[in-house]
């Protein structure tokens, strides 16, 4: 029988089986965070060059493990919980085939536990990317196949509870916006572990010694048939989420439905493309096939990610206008609540992933731009725009508001998580900023040493590359610190945090269901539809001008960055 | 509260877009489709641009041409590297191994070359500094440039793909001269 219990906060309700679900997946997420962000502190500690903390092979081992505890275990974990709390939560729906739930989530523990230990091991030191004919150990492919399949689970169990809704009619109508984003995120996120497994099943063969041999390039472009497309399973989340917080902060509304909804069906169409942005200066790929592909077609999933920009904040400002912040262009901004850490964190996240993350995105995703830009730290300092300051903030922010909701704690310290999403932020942007402009400079990723020491031949980086680098690692150990807080934060308030009524222990906190008393066996009431639009919505005037105006910034903004990078191309040697 | 509810109208679809939202999509479509229509431009009017040229090789097959090349033009030796000065217009030839890429390469100012690249065992990346061009050198791929270096100057050859332990020594070396 199912069961359910209501958040007397909220009014949410939580099926017994998700809400087990969404608890483990979060904490495993925040111990992926966790090891990732000790492994970026030695990390950027040994790109300080004036530090330069690891010897060389410990800080490639870090490295590897950095990039996949970050990029790939803490936020698909984190995305499990959300497509739990998409489907279950928001539709008032029980969790279809709860045991398949847990076996996503054992798979996806053990796959994550496996690829570590090999990493540790020594021997697999071959960064997230894995490029052949470079070689890990077995059990490091494994690990993430069986991470993959667990994921793969998690995405069809939560396609099942939107059919177990539909058919118990638990809500009325369409399937709400947030939940419409989830389901973007997961189809995306079938096809990208559908190219994950082409590439990564033969590889684990090669590397027990069943197959011979993997062309380098054919692994490239299919391996970013995954490693590109899991990205855009972020942006879908992470949008889905800037949605959530507007409407439980601000009790905001989707300004249109249509262009939201329409914007999404862009990403299903086009995101998936865009693989070619990794090897866009490539052998033996055709210019064609990669003007078309790098673009998203026309930049027609860019489209879709500036609409997001404009008609999340914009909904954030109708609301707060229906709310009587009508001064000027800007008030109602001024008065969204800054200090809470749900908001900042997520109006941060949006903020940096469209001027940051964005911007430098499509500029070195231009066919001919990118040979400017491929590999040096500007890559590494574009993704932590958009997977650090855009994804982790937007994970960050609705993990603030389910400390209390789910776990039923009182959130420990909240003088500090208060500032948490600006340290963190802030540290980060630093980071982003200046790995930018070391790029620029011809500063290489994944590289250990500026010096070449031991290099027969030399080279010299201008002396700015060093400053550069420098300050920026110092944001990132400033971003280190805002991390530390955000799980000292979470992680203390499931165990010191005051109990809310109805309270969770310990072991409640981590995963177990509260007491039996907590659930009924009752349905949940059928999700009504949002209240009606007042009467003349959506005539004549601007209802948004104060976004309508950010949107225009980023926009000349835009324009100005990207034609800066068209000159600096045409600096540089002719190429034919 | 409604961005986590079922949409108020039941045919959403046919409800009318606001004013700012249809403006916005169009500005943006608009500079969606100019950064679009800018690569084809730079095919026909830029002057950075690559070629589709490259080849199915082999480490063996690739690495005797590269010879070929040093035995033709060897003109010296630095740190145990041989400098090779190949005549313009001519095939250029230049492998990346672990860890070294190899031979040095001088090459004259305005004069056109066609570089080929290609790595004998892993994957590398061809980065020239400080002027900035990077490209990935990928093990049984030939990939050719047709390159004119327009500048003057010793210019360094950084490896920024990563290729193992010794990967921060593979740094080579290309001269331009007026
Ligand atoms: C908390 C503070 C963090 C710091 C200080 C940090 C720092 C860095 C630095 C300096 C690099 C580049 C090193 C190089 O290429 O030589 C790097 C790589 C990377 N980081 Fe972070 N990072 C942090 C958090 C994160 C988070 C939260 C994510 C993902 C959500 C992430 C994902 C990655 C990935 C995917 C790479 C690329 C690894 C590779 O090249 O294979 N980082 N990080
Ligand atoms: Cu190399
Ligand atoms: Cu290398």
């Amino acid at each position: 029988m199912a069961q359910f219990r209501t958040c007397p906060d909220t009014g949410l309700y939580f099926h017994k089986s998700a809400e087990s679900l969404i608890k483990a997946n979060a904490v495993a997420a925040a111990v992926a965070l966790l090891v990732a962000g000790l492994l970026g502190l030695l990390v950027v500690l040994t790109r300080w060059q004036a530090v330069h903390l690891l010897p060389a092979d410990q800080f490639y081992m870090a490295l590897t493990a950095h990039g996949i505890d970050a990029l790939i275990f803490w936020i698909i974990f984190f995305e499990m919980a959300v497509l739990y709390v998409a489907s279950s939560v928001l539709l008032r729906c029980r969790l279809a085939t709860p045991a398949w739930g847990w076996v996503q989530f054992l798979l996806m523990l053990v796959g994550a536990v496996m690829t570590n230990v090999a990493i540790f091991q020594g021997s697999s030191s071959v960064m997230m990317t894995s490029y052949v004919p470079m070689q890990a150990a077995p059990h490091f492919y494994l690990g993430l196949i069986l991470f993959a399949v667990g994921a793969l689970i998690g995405c069809f169990i939560f396609f099942g509870t939107l059919v177990v809704a539909k058919q118990e009619k638990s809500y009325e109508g369409s399937i709400p916006l947030v939940t419409f984003g989830a389901v973007t995120a997961a189809i995306i996120a079938v096809f990208t572990i559908a190219s994950g497994a082409i590439i990564l099943i033969p590889t684990f063969l090669w590397s027990i010694g069943y197959i011979a041999h993997i062309d380098a390039e054919m692994y490239r472009v299919v391996w970013w048939g995954m490693g590109h497309s899991s990205q855009q399973i972020n942006v879908a989340a992470h949008v889905a989420i800037w949605y959530l917080i507007a409407g439980l902060v601000f009790g905001a509304r989707p300004m249109s439905e249509k262009v939201s909804r329409g914007a999404y069906l862009l990403y299903i169409l086009f995101l998936q493309l865009a693989c070619a942005h990794h090897i866009l200066v490539d052998p033996g790929i055709s210019a064609e096939w990669k003007v078309f592909n790098t673009s998203y077609a026309m930049y027609l999933a860019v489209l879709a990610s500036m609409i997001h920009g404009l008609t999340v904040p914009g909904s954030i400002e109708v609301a707060q206008r229906g709310k009587g912040f009508n001064n000027g262009l800007f008030e109602w901004l001024r008065k969204a609540p800054w200090e809470n850490p749900v908001f900042s964190s997520m109006f941060i996240s949006l903020v940096t992933f469209g001027f940051l993350g964005g911007i430098t995105g499509v500029v070195m995703g231009t066919e001919q731009i990118n040979l400017i830009i491929h590999n040096t730290i500007y890559v590494p300092a574009h993704f932590h725009a958009t997977v650090v300051t855009g994804t982790t903030m937007a994970f960050m922010a609705v993990t603030y508001f389910l400390i209390p909701v789910l776990f039923r704690r009182q959130m420990i310290l909240p003088g500090l998580a208060k500032l948490q999403p600006y340290i963190f932020g802030g540290g980060m942007t630093i980071l982003v900023l200046f790995m930018l402009g070391a790029g620029t400079l011809g500063v290489s990723r994944r590289h250990w040493d500026m010096d070449f020491t031991g290099a027969a031949l030399g080279f010299d980086y201008p002396g700015m590359a060093y400053t550069l680098m420098g300050i920026g690692a110092f944001g990132g150990v400033i971003g280190v610190i805002g991390g530390g807080i955000f799980l000292l934060i979470t992680v203390g308030s499931l165990v010191f945090g005051k109990k809310l009524e109805p309270s969770a222990g310990l072991l409640q906190s981590f995963g177990f269901p509260l007491a039996a008393s907590c659930y009924t066996d009752k349905r949940p009431e059928t999700l009504p539809r949002a209240a009606p639009l007042p009467a003349g919505h959506h005539t004549s005037s601007f209802e948004a001008p104060g976004t309508f105006v950010l949107a225009l910034v980023l926009l000349v903004t835009f324009v100005v960055y990207y034609f800066i990078n068209w000159k600096y191309l045409a600096s540089v040697w002719q190429l034919s | 509260m409604t961005s986590f509810m079922p949409p108020a109208d039941r045919i959403w679809w046919k409800v009318p877009v606001g004013r700012e939202e249809i403006v916005w999509i169009l500005i943006a479509l608009t500079w969606c489709l100019i950064m679009f229509f800018m690569m084809p431009y730079w095919h026909i009017y830029g002057k950075q641009n690559l070629s589709n040229e490259a080849y199915q090789t082999t480490p063996a097959k690739f690495g005797a041409k590269v010879q070929e090349g040093i035995d033709q033009y060897k003109t010296g030796e630095e740190a145990g590297v041989p400098i090779i000065h190949p005549p313009a217009g001519s095939d250029v030839y230049m492998l990346g191994r672990l860890w070294q890429w190899w031979p040095i390469l001088e090459l004259e100012k305005d004069k056109t070359y066609r570089l080929h690249l290609s790595s004998m065992d892993w994957q590398h990346g061809f980065s020239v500094q400080p002027i900035n061009i990077n490209m990935q050198v990928v093990p049984g791929y030939e990939m050719v440039l047709t390159v004119t270096p327009d500048q003057s100057g010793e210019y360094g050859v950084v490896c920024n793909e990563y290729c193992g332990i010794g990967h921060h020594t593979m740094v080579g070396k290309i001269y331009v001269k007026e």
